[in-house]
């Protein structure tokens, strides 16, 4: 009797509790179902479509070429921070000692892992906006942290308001994550929004992780670097990195910026679980870095255009959208067919065969919208939003 | 303004006035004005497009030639370049740096129509020193676009 029942418990505790607590993503459903579709349009994926610029692609193959195929330091290599360093300086106007206040990671996905697990103690809690990333809320948990999400909404573009985040300061407040320009609504916030938050920082005494992989990608503003405004360097873990604006999802490469404690520390996880990131992915950053500025402005140009479209479009079939002015997302309110986020998905898919992702994938607050790419060729946008016009005219009350 | 219009229609030329619209935020008559005052000042020149004719298994054969030539007194080159480009044959002529001076662009149906073209029409003009003739065996990329490049989607399924 006692035996069965130890085997029993042993079969139940296999899974660490913190584990059990995070849900898979809610997009990953979607996927599942799209992969067995012959002719559907993904609107869902969120990464660039178009293929790393040669140059940059080539660096990294020549690395090969040359037997460049061992560890590199843990911090990344020297010449790579080096360039980083000058080009944060340069373009984000705050200056970062390459030796010990820049880490080289595996992506900002282990930056961010890697800042929480560097910042929390159990129980500690994380003030974010939103509709928010997904990784976000499970990286805290999954550092025992508590994820304190602030609604945003779309009558303040889906910005989130410094009084907002004041509110749910309690004592077991460790930081303020940001990650604008906004996945998955694509809104930005203005300088003035930052310095209010920099000052509900600086009265609480808070660090704030600034995640801005999407910082190349805005359209017809400036992006302001969190780091970059007066005082807030020190508070700052500025998570970056190559994916987004030099289309180099696969090479799995970004950064962080922090003060040399808080690098330290986060080298100390990194060095013991990653080691280093991958030499030929460095190579390729460094090259990136030096000669990949007209392509990016190139790619964005790109995006500029689709979103255009896609926000006109999604406007005229009667699904209400916001100007997105960062990312490559618009977020539109489907509430006009009076379908709830994961139903719009879902029919919108299998009886049209596009794929967009429920809001609620990102938060309760998520509720009304869907998440559509626009990093997309333009011949399937509107082909997409054909379709979508034909799924809204059905459904629309 | 201008330029992102031209930017637009230098990708793809089939494109809509509306589309265009829909793409740059200008207004469709703001659209028509600035492609009808760029046809006007010829900075669009023409309107073309990029076949693969190999895979219709035309016979077609491209050829480039070098030509170098003897610059005339006050004309320089010019004067022996318009000579050339006239012909229809030679597609795109330009003065070119290096060993030679004129790289004039053949198209026609066989290797000897080429072949006639170089011997009684360049060869035989006064200024004309001597020709190279480079035929086209494999056309990887044209105009930008990788011929033989058409995979679509090389993005992966993926769970975030």
């Amino acid at each position: 009797m006692s035996a069965r029942r130890s085997i029993k418990r042993r079969k139940r505790d296999i899974i660490s509790r913190r584990v059990g607590k995070v849900s898979p993503s809610g997009i990953r459903k979607f996927f599942d179902l799209l992969s067995t579709m012959e002719d559907a349009i993904s609107l869902g994926v969120g990464e660039p479509d178009f293929a790393t610029p040669w140059n940059i692609s080539e660096a990294g193959i020549s690395g090969i070429e040359k037997g460049y195929t061992m560890y590199t330091s843990n911090w990344g290599m020297p010449e790579l921070r080096q360039e980083l360093a000058g080009n944060l300086a340069e373009r984000c106007g705050v200056e970062y000692d390459p030796d010990s206040e820049l880490l080289i990671t595996v992506g900002v996905s282990e930056g961010l892992d890697l800042a929480m697990r560097a910042i929390l103690n159990p129980k500690d809690e994380i003030i974010s906006p939103e509709p928010t990333y997904v990784s976000y809320e499970s990286c805290t948990v999954l550092a025992e942290g508590v994820f304190v999400p602030v609604p945003t909404v779309v009558e303040n573009q889906f910005r989130v308001k410094a009084a907002d985040i004041e509110e749910r300061i309690t004592s077991r407040t460790k930081a303020i994550l940001l990650g604008y320009p906004n996945n998955p609504t694509g809104a930005v916030m203005e300088r003035a929004d930052l310095e209010e938050i920099a000052g509900v920082a600086h009265r609480h005494n808070l660090l704030v992780i600034s995640d801005e992989i999407y910082d190349q990608l805005v359209y017809g503003i400036r992006h302001t670097c969190f780091a970059s405004l007066p005082d807030m360097k020190e508070r700052t873990i500025f998570l970056g990195g190559f994916s987004k604006a030099y289309a180099m999802t696969g090479w799995r490469i970004g950064y962080v910026a922090a003060s040399a404690e808080i690098i330290e520390a986060m080298t100390k996880i990194h060095q013991y679980t990653i080691m280093c990131v991958p030499i030929m992915a460095q190579m390729a950053a460094i090259e990136a870095l030096k000669s990949g500025d007209a392509a990016v402005r190139e790619m964005v140009a790109d995006y500029d255009r689709r979103r255009r479209v896609m926000v006109k479009g999604l406007n005229a079939i009667g699904l209400s959208c916001f100007e997105p002015k960062g990312a490559f997302y618009a977020f539109p309110s489907v509430k006009a067919t009076g379908l709830s986020s994961q139903d719009f998905a879902e029919r919108l898919l299998l009886e049209e065969r596009v794929a967009v992702v429920p809001g609620t994938a990102f938060g309760s607050s998520g509720e009304g919208y869907v998440r559509c790419c626009y990093a997309t060729a333009l011949e399937d946008i509107r082909e997409a939003l054909r379709r979508m016009r034909r799924f809204v005219q059905r459904h629309r009350l | 303004m201008k330029r992102e219009v031209l930017e637009v229609l230098e990708k793809d030329a089939k494109v809509t006035l509306k589309q265009i619209s829909a793409m740059t935020g200008l207004s469709v008559n703001q659209v028509r004005k600035t492609i009808d005052e760029a046809e006007s000042d010829r900075v669009i020149v023409k309107y073309k497009t990029v076949i693969n004719w190999r895979r219709l298994e035309e016979a077609r054969v491209q050829a480039l030639i070098e030509v170098r030539i003897q610059p005339q007194k006050d004309v320089g080159f010019d004067a022996i370049a318009e000579r050339i480009y006239r012909f229809p044959e030679a597609r795109s002529v330009y003065l070119v740096s290096g060993a030679y001076d004129l790289a004039v662009f053949v198209v026609a149906r066989t290797e000897h129509d080429v072949a006639k073209f170089v011997s009684d029409k360049l060869a035989s003009l006064e200024s004309v020193q001597g020709t190279v003739t480079h035929f086209f065996l494999k056309p990887y990329k044209e105009d930008g676009v990788i011929l033989e490049d058409h995979e679509k989607v090389r993005r992966q399924p993926l769970t975030l």
